[in-house]
């Protein structure tokens, strides 16, 4: 299916919950609402003219000029070889979003990551625990305004 | 036909302890397994057959740091490695020496500024005897190291400071 076309069935399914839409371009998406992500996560996957079985990536943008936090959520199709992305914005102060690793299970790995590095706590996740820096680092190294630290455990950063 | 081979008499051999020990410490450098970025491609090289660390009594990499003399430190540290180098150092057994090869073990390299993740040097953790300069370094510059590690060797001794 087209983009276009997919995006289509989400809307005939779930028109509320979707916010805007971009089926052209080099990455395809569907902006939905905070709230509505695990259903149309699971409607995705489930649908039987979409089934969109594997998750790729989960990215997660900063944008503190719009003071939120975005994740895209990468998937594609291996039965029938289309992709869409899908993006949801999140108040950057308190970033949270349901998990989505009941339906994807890849999604677990990708939440770790996006908890470690910029702070977006999955809700329901089976186990949400940094999955790259030690697991007494402070606070998210890739969000915008990360104070960038002086030393760890007596070892300096800026000898 | 060696080069020592008929000069002493039957049944004698005049040497000191430390010259032997130190001899033998020195070519049998047995380095521990920890290739820990992309340096370890560069060491893997120098331990195969075209630059051949056997060549040298280094070349058997040892999968634990209780058999082993030399720690390669080839590649990134970070934070969370750090501490397990450091373990890991403090689990091999006397005497031990510690290689830093390629910019990323001796300073952080291309680390060195703006990464919140890397230790700045490997010698903040533990003490560095040579350091093997290169991203990465060649065989031939490990080779070289060695070499260099070998004479450090060979000025030890057992007498009494």
């Amino acid at each position: 299916m087209t983009p276009s076309e997919i995006i289509e069935v989400l809307k005939q399914h779930d028109g509320a919950g979707i916010v805007s839409a971009v089926a052209d371009g080099l990455h395809p998406h569907v902006v939905v609402k905070m709230d509505r992500l695990p259903a149309i996560a699971a409607l995705l996957q489930s649908d039987w003219r979409l089934r969109f079985d594997l998750l790729r990536c989960i990215s997660a943008i900063d944008w503190p000029a719009k003071n939120s936090i975005e994740l895209s959520y990468d998937v594609i199709s291996t039965s029938f070889g289309h992709a869409l992305a899908v993006k949801v914005l999140l108040d950057r102060a308190n970033p949270q979003v349901e998990s989505v690793s009941v339906v994807w299970p890849a999604a677990e790995w990708h939440e770790r990551e996006a908890f470690d590095l910029m702070g977006v706590t999955f809700l329901h996740h089976p186990d949400l625990r940094r999955i790259l820096l030690p697991e007494d680092w402070t606070d998210h190294p890739l969000r915008k305004d990360y104070p960038y630290p002086v030393a760890y455990k007596g070892l300096k950063l800026n000898p | 036909m060696g080069l020592i081979e008929g000069i002493f008499e039957p049944g004698l051999v005049v040497t000191s302890v430390d010259w032997v020990l130190n001899w033998s410490r020195k070519r049998s450098i047995f380095p521990m397994t920890f290739g820990i970025a992309c340096c370890a491609i560069e060491m893997m090289a120098a331990g195969a057959a075209r630059f051949d660390l056997d060549r040298f009594g280094a070349g058997a990499f040892r999968a634990t740091p209780r058999q082993a003399d030399l720690m390669i430190v080839a590649g990134t540290v970070t934070f969370k490695m750090a501490e397990r180098l450091r373990r890991l150092w403090e689990q091999m057994a006397e005497p031990r020496y510690v290689m830093a090869m390629g910019a990323c073990a001796i300073s952080g390299g291309p680390y060195h500024l703006h990464a919140y993740h890397v230790v700045k040097g490997v010698d903040q953790v533990v003490p560095v005897d040579v350091y093997v300069p290169g991203c990465p370094p060649r065989p031939e510059a490990l080779i070289e190291g060695l070499l260099r590690l070998q004479d450090k060797i060979s000025t030890r001794t057992i007498a009494k400071p």
